[in-house]
Order: structure tokens, then sequence, then C-alpha cells
């Protein structure tokens, strides 16, 4: 079971930013009580109470779910996207992954593509527009067919179903020496590519979303596989390769 | 609209700097082939030297690697750029997984931009260097394997030449792979092995260049 809960006291050193064009500066807090018990966030939800309650301004940070499935809470912490852990999102770390003392600093996502909007909230409708110029499929209205009608592989379906499972997070970008979005893209294009419904416009797709997502800013993968390992997800850089066997068809098909 | 030429896009850009880097990665184990013949003998290799530059495909063969020297690092410079710019603000502290970026992919702009010097370097010292000449079954022709050794002579050019090409082990164990990937191919059981493949081709090029000089050194 787990380990007896314990208090903790802390340093953070936030990053405090008023707005985009703010220059910005780490602002340092201490900390006490602390449990260990609670959850990343909730320490923060403490600190804005009393920065409330001293009539200061709390600090701003993305967060909806709580629970590792809507991809808000982006922040760095010590460093790392979404804290010290694989496979977890800041708001699945605990406060038991820290110890008595420490110093933990936290900083918003560090990319051209996603600027700072107030502190630790990002803007990060990148992603959207990276969807939006190439993630749909093209269905006819009317009636379901049979499913055995357009027939898939376990393997195509597994892997789209691994791909599908990423979050638009952003950690993949925050982690990457190079903040490059191929993660994120080649998971969107890979998991529709699996499919026959995928087919018709998998050139386009290919052409149109990473053209979108070179046109944001985003830098360009060197295989270093730092996003693999920041990814809650656990997507994996094979939905890179995958990526760019597609892009590859649809040049060679002039798409 | 979209532009569709290939060298706009990023995964384009990449796509040429990985299948040059492969070919300079070919083209770097028939180079280090050509130079053990360094340890037959002086006439041995002399004699290999001759017949590449007597051979008129060498033209096209010197054409060919100078345009995929120049695309490589007219690509490999751009992305770079590029990769600085889109991080913007650099983060207070960023620490490694540890699971991901090694030491030859963190590298790899500073490894080639050694590599770059060491080229211009190396065909001034070599191809463009003394002309001394020799005769080996009655055929005259130039005596490289005389200036190779000559040059080795100093210990401060054998270690320039071992660390350049340490520069040229890391760049190519990383590269190797990394190129595979960058054309899509990557594959749960042959990938690992790959990246092992790569790794040891990095390491045998880096002995076996570092050897031949440490070698040359030791003949004067
Ligand atoms: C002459 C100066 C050189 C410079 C400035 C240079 C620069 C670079 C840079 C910055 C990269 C990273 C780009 C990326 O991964 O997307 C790269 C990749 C690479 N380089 Fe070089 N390089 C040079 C020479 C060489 C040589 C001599 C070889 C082979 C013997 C080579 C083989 C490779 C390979 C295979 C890659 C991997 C491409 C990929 O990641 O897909 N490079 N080079
Ligand atoms: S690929 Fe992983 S890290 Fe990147 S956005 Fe998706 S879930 Fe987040
Ligand atoms: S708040 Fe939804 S994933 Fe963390």
């Amino acid at each position: 079971m787990s380990a007896k809960e314990e208090m903790l006291t802390l340093n953070l050193k936030i990053w405090r930013q008023e707005d985009r064009n703010d220059k910005g500066r780490f602002v340092d807090y201490k900390m006490e009580g602390v449990s260990t018990d609670s959850s990343f966030l909730e320490m923060i939800d403490m600190l804005n109470d009393e920065l409330v309650k001293e009539g200061k301004d709390p600090v701003s940070f993305d967060h909806d779910c709580r629970e590792g499935i809507c991809g808000s809470c982006a922040m760095m912490v010590n460093g790392q996207a979404h804290g010290p852990n694989a496979l977890t999102t800041t708001c699945q770390l605990h406060m038991r992954s820290f110890t008595d003392g420490d110093t933990i600093v936290i900083e918003p996502w560090r990319s051209r593509a996603f600027p700072v909007l107030k502190d630790l909230k990002t803007d990060r409708s990148a992603f959207d527009k990276i969807i939006a110029a190439g993630g749909y499929i093209s269905v006819n209205t009317g009636n379901a067919q049979d499913a055995n009608n357009l027939p898939v592989s376990k393997e195509n379906a597994d892997l789209a179903m691994d791909a599908a499972s990423c979050i638009g997070c952003g950690a993949c970008v925050a982690a990457c020496p190079n903040a490059s979005a191929m993660l994120f893209t080649s998971a969107k294009i890979s998991q529709l590519a699996q499919f026959p419904q995928g087919q018709v416009e998998a050139a386009e797709r290919a052409s149109n979303m990473v053209r979108e997502m070179d046109e944001l800013g985003f830098g360009n993968c060197t295989n270093h596989a730092e996003c693999e390992a920041a990814c809650p997800k656990g997507i994996d850089l094979r939905n890179i390769a995958h990526m760019n066997r597609e892009f590859l068809k649809a040049k060679v098909k002039g798409k | 609209m979209p532009s569709h030429n290939y060298f706009t896009y990023s995964i384009g850009k990449k796509q040429i700097t990985a299948v040059t880097g492969l070919g300079l990665v070919g083209f770097t184990a028939t180079h280090l082939a050509g130079n053990l013949l360094i340890l037959v003998g002086a006439d041995a290799f002399n004699a290999y030297g001759h017949a590449l530059v007597s051979n008129p495909l060498i033209y096209l063969a010197e054409a060919i690697l100078l345009g995929m020297f120049v695309l490589h690092i007219a690509m490999a410079a751009t992305l770079t750029a590029q990769n600085i710019a889109a991080r913007g603000r650099r983060y207070y502290i960023k620490n490694r997984s540890g699971r991901g970026e090694t030491i030859a992919s963190m590298t790899m702009p500073y490894t080639g931009t050694i590599l770059l010097v060491f080229i211009i370097l190396h065909l001034i010292n070599f191809k463009y260097g003394a002309h001394y000449e020799t005769t080996v079954d009655g055929v005259v022709m130039r005596d490289l394997f005389r200036l190779v050794v000559e040059y080795f002579a100093n210990p401060l050019y054998v270690a320039w030449y071992v660390f350049s090409m340490i520069a040229l082990g890391l760049h190519t164990g990383h590269g190797l792979q990394s190129s595979l990937q960058t054309w899509g191919l990557n594959h749960p059981k042959y990938t690992p092995k790959v990246k092992m493949v790569s790794v040891a081709y990095g390491v045998l090029v880096a002995l076996g260049y570092s050897g031949l000089a440490i070698y040359c050194y030791f003949l004067n």
C-alpha cells in the first residue's frame, strides 16, 4: 500500500508573466504543510488560496479533467514536461514524488508556436490548426454500413487505437530539443492512415498537416526520442516513421 | 495554395539530409577500406590512389560527392536554424529523460561543423598537398603514401585527426539509424538491431581512421 502521509516544506520557483508581452520572471514561494497524498495541482491550488488571501494574483495554469485525459495541465516541473514520472500528466503527479525541503522549478512550455498567455498558461491552438488542416475523413451519410464491409486488421486497429490515445497535451513539443510537433502530428496522421476510410484524403492530409505544422513555427525532428520519453500516453516514434512514409507517398503522387 | 515543392517541407529537407547523409556514410566506409591498404604497403596504397584518379569516372564520382555534401550541409543548416528559432525563449532548466537524447544526437550540428572544417583541411593537406612522385611497376604516379606518413609525423596533426574522427564516429553513429527513421523505416523487431549496427559503424569508423593515423605516426 501507499507510504504513510508526510508533510513537506517546499521552495517553489514559479514563472510569472502578466501577458504575452510581459518579459516574465521567476518568483519564489515557500510552501509548508504540503501532504504527500496531495496531487501536484492541489499543491498549486493551496498556494493560490494563500495568494488570494493575501490579495495577490494567483498563479494561472490550465487544468480540467485532473485525471490524465484532457491534456490541459501543461507545465515543466524541474525541467521535465509534466514532471519526473514516465507516462503521467502533471495532474497525475503526486507530491509523494518529492522530498521535504525540495526546490521545485515550474515553467510554462517553451515553444515559439505556443506563446505564453499568462504565467504557466500557453496558447496551444496551434495543435487545433494542425488538426483542422487534415485530421478528418469524408464519409457518406445515411445508414451505417455493415461493419464487415470494410475489414480492418487487428494490427491496424491496435496501431490506430494507440495513436488515437494522444491527448494533444504538447509535452512532446515541450520536451523536444527542437520544439518539434512531429510526434503529435504523426499520431494524428497515422491514426487515420490505418483505416480504409482514411485513405481517400491520405495524401492531401499528410501534405497539408505537415505544411501547417511547418508554418506554425514548430521545429524539425532530429530523432532524439525525447518526445516519446515525455509523452504521457506512450505515443511511439513509429508514428513519425509512418508520417514520413505517408508524406513521401503524397509527394510521389504530386499532392 | 500550398507549394508542392518537396524541399520546402520540413520532412522533405529531413529526407534530403538523410539520403545524402547515407551516401556520405557509404563514402566514409569505402574511403576507409581504401586507406586500409596503407597496412599492406606503400606500393599497394599508391597504386590504388592512382587507379582512382586515372579512371575518367572519378570526375562524375567527385561531382556526386560534392553535390551530396552541399545538399547535406545546406539542408542540415536550415533545419538547425529553424530548430533554434522554434524554441524561442530557452528553459531555465531542462532535464533530459535519459531515454531519449544521447551525446551523439545532441551534438549533431557541432560534430557536423567539425567535419566541415576537417574536410576542407583534409583536401588542402592531401588532395592539394605536396606532389611527390614514385614508380610502381614501371608506372610513374603520385606518392601519397609518403605525403600521408610525413603529415602524421606531427603529433598535433594526429591529435586533430583523432578528434575529428571521434566527431565522425558520433555523427554517423546517430546519423545512420536516424536516416532510416527519417525515410520511414521503423520496425519493432529490427529497429533496435539497426541502432546497434549504427553505433557499431560509428565506433569502427572512428577506430579505423584514427588507428591508421597513429600507425602512420609510428612509421616515422
Ligand atoms: C561536412 C559537414 C557536415 C555537416 C555540417 C553536417 C551536419 C549535419 C546535421 C546538423 C545533421 C542533423 C540534421 C538532422 O538530423 O535532421 C546531420 C545529419 C546527418 N549527417 Fe551530417 N553533416 C556533415 C557531414 C556528414 C558526413 C561526412 C556524414 C557521413 C559520413 C554525415 C552523415 C549524416 C547522417 C547519416 C545524418 C542523419 C540524417 C537524419 O537524421 O535523418 N554528415 N548532419
Ligand atoms: S503525442 Fe503524447 S506528448 Fe504529444 S501531444 Fe500527444 S499525448 Fe501529448
Ligand atoms: S488536467 Fe486533464 S490531463 Fe491533466
